[in-house]
C-alpha cells in the first residue's frame, strides 16, 4: 500500500484549493486524483466568463480559472491522478481508486472530500410521456456543445430558471439554436440576476415563471413538449396547457451533491444539504476526513468554492500535524425562514475567525440574518434582498464564542 | 436470396428462447427483429418475476407451461450466467374480505402441482418482511418465486443461439409474408428480403399483424399497457421478497420487488393502449402505483425514483398463451398472447414450439458441439482486485471508470460492443453494461458511451443513436 499524507478526491477547483492550501500550510505531501484525463471538473466546460470576481480580482472563463488553480498546483509539484476514479475511502483514511495502471490502495493521513455534485436527472422529475432522445442534463449538452464539439438540437426548451439553464439558454442561441422557452416551476428563479439578464434577456428568450413540463412527446426524437402553469403547491393548473414543438428539452432541475463515497464511508449526512455534517475546519464526524466543495452543499460561485475549500486544505493539514483538536462541539441550527448553515457544529475551542454560509428558504425584501448564541449576537448582517439562489455569509469575529447553541435566523425589515 | 430452414418473427425472449432451443439442431435459423436491438417489446419492460404458478387458472396451457417452465428457466439463467434470485414471493391479503382470495390462489397452485406454497398470517409476513404494511392479515408465501433481469435474459439467449449459429437480422420491420412453393418470403419495411421453410411468429403486440400477413390472422391483440417506477439502490434493500396485493378492481394490483440489480421496482398498472409502442407514461398513473404501494409497503420513499416507464401486454380475449401450427397456412408457428407470466415460461415455451415444429415435420439432428453456456458478460465486476489488476495490465481500458454510478469500465463498454449479439446504440450498452442506468441516468457518460460507440463503428458522433432510427443524440458537428 502507498501512502501520502493528504489524499484530495476530486481535482476540481475546490480539491485544487484545497491541494495548494494544505501545501501552503506545510503539509507537502498531497496528492489529488481525478477521474477526468484533466482536472477542473466542471470548470473545463464553462467556457463563458464570470469566475474569479470575487477570489481573483478579474473576470474569467472557467477553463482560465480552472488554469490558474492547476498552475499553483503544478508549481508545488502536487501529483495529480488523472483518469483515476475513486471506489471507496474507508474510515481508516484507505482510498481505493482504479485508472489505467491498475487499482491502488493509498492510505492516507488525511483524507478531503471535493467531489463536487451532479445533476438531477429527468428520472428524478418524473415526468410523464414517452422516453425519446433529446432529453438532456443541462450538463451534459454543455459538455457536448463546449467539449465534444456536437449540437444536441435545433429547437430547445429549458425546464430550470437555475444558472446552468440560463446559462445554456444563451449557448444554444448563440450556436444557432432556437430556445423556446425557459420554464420554472418556481413563481422565482433560482439563478443569478445577473445571469437572468445576460443569458434571457439580452436574446428574448422568455421565462415562464410557475410553469413546468407536464408531458414529453416523440417516439424516437422528442418532437414536443406539454407545458402548464402550477399553483403554489407546484399542483398543475387546469386549463393552462400547451404544446410546444422542440426537438430538445434541457433539464436544469437542480444539482445533488454527489456523496456517494461518503455516504458508503459511513460519514452522517445532513438531510437539507445532501451533504456530510462538518465543523468550521470541514471536518466530518470521522476523524481526517474532510469535505469542501459542491459535494458539501451546492454553491453559486465558485469563488466562495475556493474559498471555502482552503479552510479544508489547512484543516487536513493542522489534522496532519496535530491530530483531532480538542474540545466540545457547539451545534449551530438553522432557524425561522434559514434553509440551512454551515458548518453544522463548531468547536468551542476554534481561534480565528469562523465563517458561516447559509441559503434562506424564500426569497425576500430587505432582512437581517443574525447569528445567536443565547442573548450573544455573533454576527449580523443587513440585505437589501436575499433570494434561495444566492448563498448568503456571516464571519464570527475571534473572541465572541461562548456556550450553547447558536441559531442563525433571517428577519424581514 | 437467403434462405433458412426456419425463420423467427420478433427477437423477444420468446423468439430469442425459440432460437436459443433451435440452434442445438443442424439447422439454420434466422431472427427476424424490427428494432435496433433485441429484447425492445414487451420483454424490455416488465416485473421480470419468474411466477411460481399459483396464479394461471388450471388446465390453460398457462398453467401447464408456469410449472414446468419456472425450474427450466432457473436452470437456463445458470447456464447463460444471467443475474437472478430465488427471492419467493407473497399475495398479501388486507383485511377478512380479501382473505378467501388467498386461500383460492393456495388451491389454484395445489391444482397447478406447485410445491412451496404456504398460507401464512399478518404477523408471520410481517416476521418475514418487516417492512410490510400491519393492514395486511393473510399471505400466500410462494417460495419457487424469483426475479430475473428480463433483457439480460433476451441478450444471452440470442448471444448464445448466435455462438451456435443462427442469424440475427436487425432493423427487418416484417411488412410482406408471400407463400410460394412451400417456402415463406419475407420482406421488411427497408425492401430486404429471406427465405425460409417454417415460419414462427413471436411478434408480441404485432403477432396479429404478422398472422394476418401469413393468411391466418384469427386473433386480435388488445395491447394493455402497465407504468412502473423505478427507485434508486437506496430503496433496494426495503423489502427481500415480491410482494403481490390480492386481484381486486384495481385488477392483479402493484407490485412492490428488489430487483436483481438491487434496484425497488413498483407497478405495474393496467391500461388498454393503441399498440405495442404506446409506452409513455401519464400522471395519472404514476400516482396510482405511488398509492397503490404504498399500501403494502407503507415506507417507500418514492423520492427515490430514477426512472419510470411503461411496458405492453399483448393480450388476447380468452386469456391463454396461442401457441400452435396454423391450421389454414402450413409451417407457420403461432406464438402469440404471449403475455404474463411468459417471461417465466420462455424455456417451457421454446421446447414446446420446438416439439411442436418436429411433429410438424421438421426435422431435428443434433448439432455434436452445442454449447449451451455463455460466458458472464459481468465477470469483470465480480473479480477480486488482483484479478482485476490482471485484467487492467493486459487491457488498460478495464481501469478506466466510464459511468461513476454503477461502476462500469470502458472494457467493459468495449466487451458489449464487440460480443454477438452486439450493442449498436446507447440504450443497447445500457444494457448490456448498466452503464447509464444508475442515478444520474447518463448525464456524466453518455457523451463518452456515444464517442466510443463512434470510434468503434468508424462513424461520426451524429450517427450514434439512443435506440436506433430517427433517435439520434448529437444533429451536427460545431
Ligand atoms: C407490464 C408487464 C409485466 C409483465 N410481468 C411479467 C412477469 O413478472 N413475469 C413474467 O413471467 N412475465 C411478465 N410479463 C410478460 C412478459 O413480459 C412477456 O410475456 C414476454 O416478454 C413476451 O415476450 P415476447 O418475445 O413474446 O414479446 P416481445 O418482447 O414484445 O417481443 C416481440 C418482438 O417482436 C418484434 N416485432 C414486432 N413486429 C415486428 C415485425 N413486423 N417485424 C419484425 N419484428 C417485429 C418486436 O420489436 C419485439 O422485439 C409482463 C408483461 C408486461 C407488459
Amino acid at each position: 500500500m502507498i501512502k501520502h499524507d493528504i489524499v484530495i478526491v476530486g481535482g476540481g477547483p475546490a480539491g485544487m484549493a484545497a491541494a495548494v492550501a494544505a501545501y501552503d500550510r506545510g503539509v507537502t505531501d498531497v496528492v489529488i486524483i481525478d477521474r477526468e484525463d484533466t482536472p477542473g471538473g466542471i470548470l473545463r466546460q464553462c467556457i463563458h466568463n464570470g469566475f474569479g470576481l470575487h477570489k481573483l480580482g478579474q473576470e474569467l472563463t472557467g477553463p482560465e480559472y480552472a488554469t490558474v488553480y492547476a498552475v499553483k498546483v503544478a508549481e508545488r509539484g502536487i501529483k495529480v491522478y488523472t483518469g483515476t476514479t475513486v471506489l471507496s475511502v474507508t474510515q481508516d483514511r484507505i482510498v481505493t481508486a482504479t485508472g489505467r495502471e491498475g487499482i491502488v490502495q493509498i492510505q492516507a493521513g488525511a483524507v478531503v472530500l471535493t467531489m463536487g455534485c451532479r445533476e438531477r436527472s429527468r428520472g428524478a422529475l418524473n415526468t410523464p410521456g414517452t422516453r425519446p432522445a433529446g432529453v438532456f442534463s443541462a450538463g451534459t449538452a454543455q459538455k457536448l456543445i463546449n467539449i465534444d464539439g456536437y449540437m444536441p438540437g435545433k429547437k430547445a426548451v429549458i425546464l430550470g430558471s437555475g444558472d446552468i439553464g440560463l446559462i445554456m439558454a444563451r449557448r444554444m442561441t448563440l450556436e444557432g439554436a432556437k430556445v423556446e422557452a425557459v420554464c420554472e416551476i418556481m413563481p422565482y428563479s433560482g439563478g443569478l440576476t445577473r445571469n437572468i439578464v445576460q443569458c434571457l434577456e439580452d436574446y428574448d428568450i422568455p421565462l415562464y415563471l410557475g410553469t413546468t413540463v407536464v408531458e414529453i412527446h416523440g417516439k424516437k426524437r422528442l418532437e414536443g413538449v406539454t407545458i402548464a402553469q402550477v399553483d403554489e403547491n407546484r399542483r398543475e393548473i387546469p386549463d393552462t396547457r400547451r404544446y410546444i414543438e422542440c426537438d430538445t428539452l434541457l433539464l436544469s432541475v437542480g444539482l445533488v451533491p454527489e456523496n456517494e463515497l461518503t455516504i458508503a464511508a459511513g460519514i452522517s449526512m445532513d438531510r437539507v444539504t445532501g451533504g456530510a455534517i462538518v465543523d468550521e475546519n470541514c471536518h466530518t464526524e470521522i476523524s481526517g476526513i474532510f469535505a469542501r466543495g459542491n459535494v458539501l452543499h451546492v454553491h453559486d460561485l465558485v469563488d466562495y468554492v475556493s474559498d471555502e475549500a482552503e479552510r479544508a486544505g489547512c484543516g487536513a493539514a493542522d489534522y496532519v500535524k496535530n491530530g483531532v483538536q480538542a474540545g466540545e462541539y457547539i451545534p449551530v441550527k438553522a432557524v425561522g425562514g434559514v434553509r440551512y448553515v454551515i458548518p453544522q457544529h463548531i468547536n468551542r475551542n476554534a481561534t480565528g475567525e469562523i465563517s458561516l454560509f447559509m441559503r434562506v428558504a424564500q426569497p425576500s425584501g430587505k432582512a437581517r440574518i443574525t447569528a445567536r448564541q443565547g442573548e450573544t449576537i455573533l454576527a449580523t448582517a443587513t440585505k437589501l434582498k436575499t433570494a434561495p439562489g444566492e448563498m448568503e455569509k456571516l464571519i464570527i469575529r475571534p473572541g465572541l464564542l461562548g456556550t450553547g447553541e447558536i441559531t442563525v435566523e433571517i428577519e424581514q425589515l | 436470396m437467403e434462405r433458412y430452414d426456419v425463420l423467427i418473427a420478433g427477437a423477444g425472449v420468446t423468439g430469442g428462447m425459440i432460437a436459443r432451443e433451435l440452434s442445438r439442431y443442424n439447422l439454420s435459423v434466422c431472427l427476424l427483429e424490427k428494432e435496433n436491438d433485441v429484447a425492445c417489446g414487451a420483454t424490455k419492460a416488465n416485473s421480470g418475476i419468474i411466477h411460481g404458478g399459483h396464479d394461471p387458472v388450471p388446465g390453460t396451457l398457462k398453467a401447464r407451461l408456469n410449472a414446468i417452465g419456472n425450474p427450466m428457466l432457473f436452470e437456463a439463467c445458470r447456464q447463460l450466467n444471467v443475474p437472478h434470485r430465488r427471492n419467493e414471493s407473497m399475495v398479501c391479503a388486507f383485511g377478512p374480505d380479501e382473505e378467501p382470495a388467498v386461500d383460492r390462489l393456495y388451491q389454484r397452485g395445489l391444482e397447478n402441482g406447485i410445491e412451496g406454497l404456504e398460507v401464512i398470517t399478518g404477523d408471520m409476513a410481517r416476521q418475514l418482511e418487516p417492512a410490510l404494511s400491519t393492514q395486511i392479515t393473510k399471505a400466500l408465501l410462494i417460495k419457487n418465486s424469483g426475479i430475473v433481469c428480463p433483457y439480460s435474459l433476451t441478450i444471452a439467449a440470442v448471444g448464445n443461439a448466435m455462438d451456435n449459429g443462427v442469424t440475427l437480422k436487425r432493423n427487418f420491420e416484417i411488412n410482406k409474408i408471400e407463400k410460394t412453393d412451400g417456402l415463406f418470403t419475407v420482406c421488411s419495411a427497408n425492401g430486404e428480403t429471406v427465405q425460409g421453410e417454417y415460419l414462427i411468429n413471436c411478434a408480441g403486440c404485432a403477432a396479429d399483424k404478422i398472422a394476418a400477413m401469413a393468411g391466418d390472422g384469427f386473433y386480435t391483440i388488445n395491447p394493455r399497457a402497465g407504468e412502473y417506477m423505478l427507485m434508486d439502490k437506496s430503496e433496494g434493500g426495503r423489502v427481500s421478497r415480491t410482494i403481490f396485493q390480492t386481484p381486486g378492481k384495481e385488477g392483479k394490483g402493484i407490485l412492490v420487488t428488489p430487483t436483481v440489480h438491487g434496484n425497488l421496482l413498483t407497478g405495474p398498472t393496467a391500461q388498454a393502449v393503441d399498440s405495442g409502442d404506446s409506452t409513455f407514461t401519464s400522471a395519472q398513473q404514476l400516482e396510482k402505483i405511488q398509492r397503490l404501494a404504498a399500501k403494502s409497503v407503507p415506507g417507500v420513499n418514492f423520492r427515490q425514483v430514477i426512472t419510470s416507464f411503461s411496458g405492453v401486454r399483448s393480450s388476447v380475449d380468452g386469456g391463454d398463451f396461442i401457441i400452435r401450427m396454423s391450421d389454414k397456412v402450413e409451417k407457420f408457428a403461432h406464438v402469440a398472447a404471449i403475455d404474463s407470466p411468459g417471461l417465466t415460461c420462455c424455456v417451457s415455451i421454446a421446447v414446446y414450439v420446438v416439439d411442436m415444429l418436429a411433429q410438424a415435420g421438421l426435422k431435428l439432428t443434433e448439432k455434436e458441439n452445442w454449447n449451451g453456456t455463455r460466458e458472464d458478460p459481468l465477470a469483470f465486476s465480480k473479480m477480486d482486485m488482483d484479478q482485476k489488476n490482471k485484467v487492467i495490465a493486459e487491457n488498460p481500458a478495464y481501469g478506466k471508470i466510464v459511468c461513476r454510478c454503477e461502476t462500469i469500465t470502458e472494457g467493459e463498454i468495449m466487451e458489449s460492443l464487440t460480443r454477438q449479439p452486439v450493442a449498436l446504440d446507447l440504450d443497447g450498452v445500457k444494457r448490456r453494461t448498466r452503464s447509464g442506468m444508475g442515478r444520474c441516468q447518463g448525464g456524466f457518460c453518455s457523451p463518452y458511451i456515444m464517442k466510443l460507440i463512434a470510434q468503434h463503428t468508424g462513424t461520426d458522433m451524429t450517427a450514434v443513436t439512443k435506440n436506433g432510427g430517427s433517435s439520434y443524440i448529437a444533429v451536427h458537428k460545431l
